[in-house]
C-alpha cells in the first residue's frame, strides 16, 4: 500500500526529528518529536498523557533501537506495567532485556518538610543513572509537576526544573513531559514557559454521549506541522492518530478495470466492468438487491486472489454470509482464506471518529484492494448529517490515496426522488448503480442502471434482473426501457417492448 | 549498632556512622536512627551536617546514630529512601518515616520536622 507522504522537503527547517512510531502522529508531526529536546505533552486526567509517552518509550525501544527511561512520579512501576499491558505492552519484558528502566519518584507532601536551601540533584542522580544503566535516548517524566505538589518552594523547583531540561538537552536526551491542563492556561504550574520546543494537546470530552478524543499540535518550533485536532483513538495496539489526508485531490489513477462478476453489469460498463480505485455507489430502495450486489462484487475480487474488507452496519456477518448462500454465493470460503474480512458494528455504537479510526486501522491492516461499506446512510445516525457527510468525504479520499476500491450501498427512501442521497456524496462517486423495484402485473422485479460512471461508456439502458439461488440473472434488455431512467419524470411508459422475456411495461412504484 | 568514634576531618562526609551512644545500657527504641543524603562535598551539604550534629547534641544527646549516605558515591541509594531533593535528612527510627529537607538552618522547622517539638509540619497538610 503507498505510504502517504506529504510536500512538506523544504520546510523542516533542519529540526532531526526522534520518529514516534506511533499510527498517524509521524505523519502529523511531520517526523516526529524534536530529537535532542524536550516535548510537552499536556491534557486533563484521562486524556492519555501517560500512554502517549509510554509508547512513545516502547516503540522507541522497540522499533528504533533506542532506550527509554520512564521517570513515573504518578504511578508505581507495578501500577503502570499493569496498565499499559492493556495496550499489548510488556514493560517487565522491556526492563529485563535492559531496553527500558521506570524508576517510580515519591514525593510524598506529608512526610517531608522544608528547612532551607536544597536543590533536586538527587532527582539528576537518579535520572543519570537510570540513562546510564541502559544507554538511554528517550527520557519520560510522568508527570514532573507532582513535584510541585510534594515540595513548596516554587522559587528552587523552578530553577532546578530549568536546569533538568538543559542538562536533558546537554545528554541529547529526546524527552516527553507530562502536564496537566490548567484554568485557561496550557498546563497548571506553567511548564510551557521551560517546554517550548514542541507542545502537544490532548483533549478528552464526551459529546452526546459519545467519547472523543483529540489531538493537536499547539506548538513545534523550527518545522510544518499538521495544525488541526485529530481525532485518535486507544486500543489494544495502542495509539492511533487520524492524520487527515490531504483533501487536495492529488492522488494517483489506474486505468486498469475490474470486473463485477456479473457479465452483463460488466458489458454495461463499457464492456470492462469498474476501475480500479474507483468509488463507486450503488442505491436503491429497501431489498432490492444493493447487498446481494456488493457480495457479487466482493466474490468476484476474492476470486482474482485479491483481498478485501466488508465494513456491514446492518447486518452480522454470520447473517451476511448466509443471506449470501441463498443466491449461490459462498462467503465463508474467501473469508476462511483470509481473502475477505468482515466488520460489523453498528454505527449508534461510537463516534464518527472512532468508525473512521476503526477503518483506517483496518485498512492498515488487511491492506485490501476493495473496501465495501454497506450502507453509508447508517453512518449518519452516528452523528448528524454534516458531519456524517465529511466523514465520508475523509473516508472516499483516504481509500481513493491508497489506491483502494470503494464500493458503498445507499438507501433511498421510498417517496423522495432517488438520485437523492442522504449525505450528499453522489458528486463525489466515479460510478453510481441505481436499483429499482419494478412492479408489473403482480409481480415485482427489479431493475439497474448505471447512471454515471466517470471516464468510460456505459450503457443507459435500465436492465431487469432476478435474484435466484444461482445468483444475478440479468434479463435481456431492450430499446425499449432506454427512456425509463430519472423517477422524476413521474410515470414513464416503454415505448416498446420487444423480446423480453418478461412483460416490463407497467407503472415504475417506488415504495 | 557500630560506633565509630573517628571523626575523618579530611573527608567528613563519608559515609559512615556518627554515633552519640554513650552507653550500651539505652533501650533501642529510644535511639535515633537518622540518614542525611548529600550529593558530594558542598558547602551546603556540609552545613547541614553541622547543624544536624549541633541539634542532635542539643535535643538527643546520646541516643542517635547519623548515618551520611553521600549519593555521587552510591547513586543507586538514591531509590531506596525516595530521595528527590538534597541534602535530605530521613528519621527512619523512630517511625513514621520522616523527611526533611534543606541545610536544616532553621532549627526550629527541623525540630518540628522531626516531631522534637510540637507544632505543624511546615510543609504539610495545612
Amino acid at each position: 500500500m503507498k505510504r502517504l507522504t506529504q510536500g512538506d522537503s523544504g520546510m523542516n527547517g533542519g529540526v532531526s526529528k526522534a520518529p514516534t512510531g506511533i499510527q498517524g502522529l509521524d505523519e502529523v508531526t511531520r517526523g516526529g518529536f524534536p530529537r535532542g529536546r524536550p516535548t510537552l505533552i499536556c491534557g486533563s486526567a484521562g486524556a492519555g498523557k501517560t500512554l502517549l509517552a509510554m509508547e512513545f518509550l516502547v516503540r522507541g525501544a522497540t522499533k528504533y533501537e533506542e532506550p527509554g527511561v520512564f521517570m513515573a512520579f504518578e504511578e508505581s512501576a507495578a501500577d503502570l506495567t499493569e496498565n499499559v499491558r492493556s495496550l499489548g505492552f510488556d514493560l517487565e519484558r522491556l526492563i529485563k532485556q535492559k531496553r527500558l528502566v521506570v524508576d517510580y519518584v515519591r514525593i510524598e507532601r506529608h512526610e517531608i518538610d522544608e528547612t532551607g536551601e536544597f536543590d533536586l540533584e538527587g532527582l539528576f542522580i537518579r535520572l543519570a543513572c537510570a540513562i546510564n544503566a541502559v544507554g538511554a535516548k528517550r527520557v519520560v517524566l510522568d508527570t514532573i509537576e507532582n513535584i510541585f505538589s510534594g515540595l513548596r518552594n516554587e522559587g528552587i523547583l523552578r530553577s532546578e526544573l530549568r536546569r533538568l531540561f538543559a542538562w536533558l538537552k546537554d545528554r541529547g536526551m529526546t524527552a516527553v513531559i507530562t502536564a496537566e491542563r490548567g484554568d485557561g492556561t496550557l498546563t497548571r504550574h506553567g511548564l510551557e514557559e521551560y517546554v517550548s520546543d514542541c507542545v502537544i494537546l490532548l483533549d478528552h470530552r464526551v459529546v452526546e454521549q459519545t467519547s472523543i478524543r483529540r489531538l493537536r499540535v499547539v506548538k513545534y518550533r523550527g518545522t510544518s506541522h499538521g495544525t488541526n485536532e485529530y481525532p485518535f483513538l486507544i486500543d489494544e495496539d495502542g495509539f492511533s492518530l487520524l492524520p487527515i489526508t490531504s483533501l487536495g485531490l492529488q492522488h494517483e489513477v489506474s486505468s486498469e478495470r475490474f470486473s463485477t462478476g456479473i457479465a452483463a453489469l460488466d458489458e454495461m460498463l463499457g464492456g470492462k466492468g469498474f476501475y480500479r480505485g474507483s468509488t463507486i455507489l450503488v442505491s436503491g430502495t429497501a431489498g432490492t438487491g444493493k447487498t446481494s450486489l456488493s457480495a457479487y462484487v466482493v466474490d468476484a475480487a476474492c476470486r482474482r486472489g485479491e483481498r478485501c474488507l466488508y465494513l456491514s452496519f446492518e447486518e452480522s456477518p454470520g447473517q451476511l454470509v448466509r443471506n449470501m448462500k441463498s443466491i449461490g454465493l459462498d462467503l465463508k470460503k474467501w473469508v476462511d482464506k483470509g481473502l475477505l474480512q468482515f466488520h460489523s458494528s453498528r454505527p449508534t455504537f461510537h463516534g464518527l471518529e472512532m468508525h473512521l479510526a476503526t477503518i483506517h486501522k483496518l485498512v492498515d491492516k488487511v491492506q485490501p484492494t476493495m473496501v465495501v461499506v454497506d450502507p453509508i446512510g447508517s453512518l449518519a445516525e452516528a452523528g448528524d448529517r454534516r458531519d456524517a457527510s465529511m466523514m465520508l468525504i475523509r473516508l472516499i479520499d483516504f481509500l481513493k490515496v491508497h489506491g483502494i476500491t470503494a464500493f458503498f450501498t445507499n438507501l433511498t427512501s421510498g417517496g423522495e426522488a432517488i438520485e437523492k442521497t442522504d449525505v450528499h456524496v453522489s458528486s463525489l462517486v466515479d460510478a453510481w448503480l441505481l436499483i429499482r423495484d419494478i412492479e408489473s402485473g403482480g409481480t415485482r422485479s427489479r431493475a439497474m442502471y448505471v447512471l454515471k460512471s466517470r471516464g468510460m461508456p456505459h450503457s443507459d439502458e435500465l436492465r431487469t434482473f432476478l435474484l435466484t439461488d444461482t445468483g444475478f440473472e440479468l434479463l435481456e434488455s431492450t430499446a425499449a426501457s432506454r427512456d425509463i431512467r430519472s423517477q422524476t419524470s413521474g410515470d414513464v411508459l416503454p415505448r416498446r417492448m420487444q423480446g423480453t422475456k418478461r412483460p416490463t411495461h407497467g407503472r415504475d412504484t417506488l415504495r | 549498632m557500630k560506633k565509630s568514634p573517628r571523626l575523618d576531618k579530611q573527608n567528613p562526609l563519608s559515609l559512615r556512622e556518627i554515633s552519640g551512644r554513650k552507653s550500651r545500657a539505652r533501650p533501642d527504641t529510644d535511639v535515633w536512627n537518622l540518614r542525611l543524603y548529600v550529593a558530594g562535598q558542598t558547602p551546603r551539604s556540609i552545613a547541614a551536617l553541622a547543624n544536624l550534629k549541633r541539634l542532635c547534641d542539643e535535643h538527643l544527646s546520646g541516643r542517635y546514630n547519623i548515618e551520611v549516605v553521600d549519593l555521587v558515591k552510591h547513586p543507586q541509594l538514591a531509590a531506596g529512601d525516595q530521595i528527590v531533593a538534597i541534602p535530605t535528612l530521613v528519621r527512619k527510627l523512630p517511625e513514621p518515616l520522616r523527611k526533611i529537607v534543606g541545610d536544616l538552618r532553621d532549627t526550629e522547622r527541623a525540630l518540628v520536622g522531626l516531631q522534637l517539638r510540637p507544632g505543624r509540619p511546615a510543609s504539610g497538610e495545612t
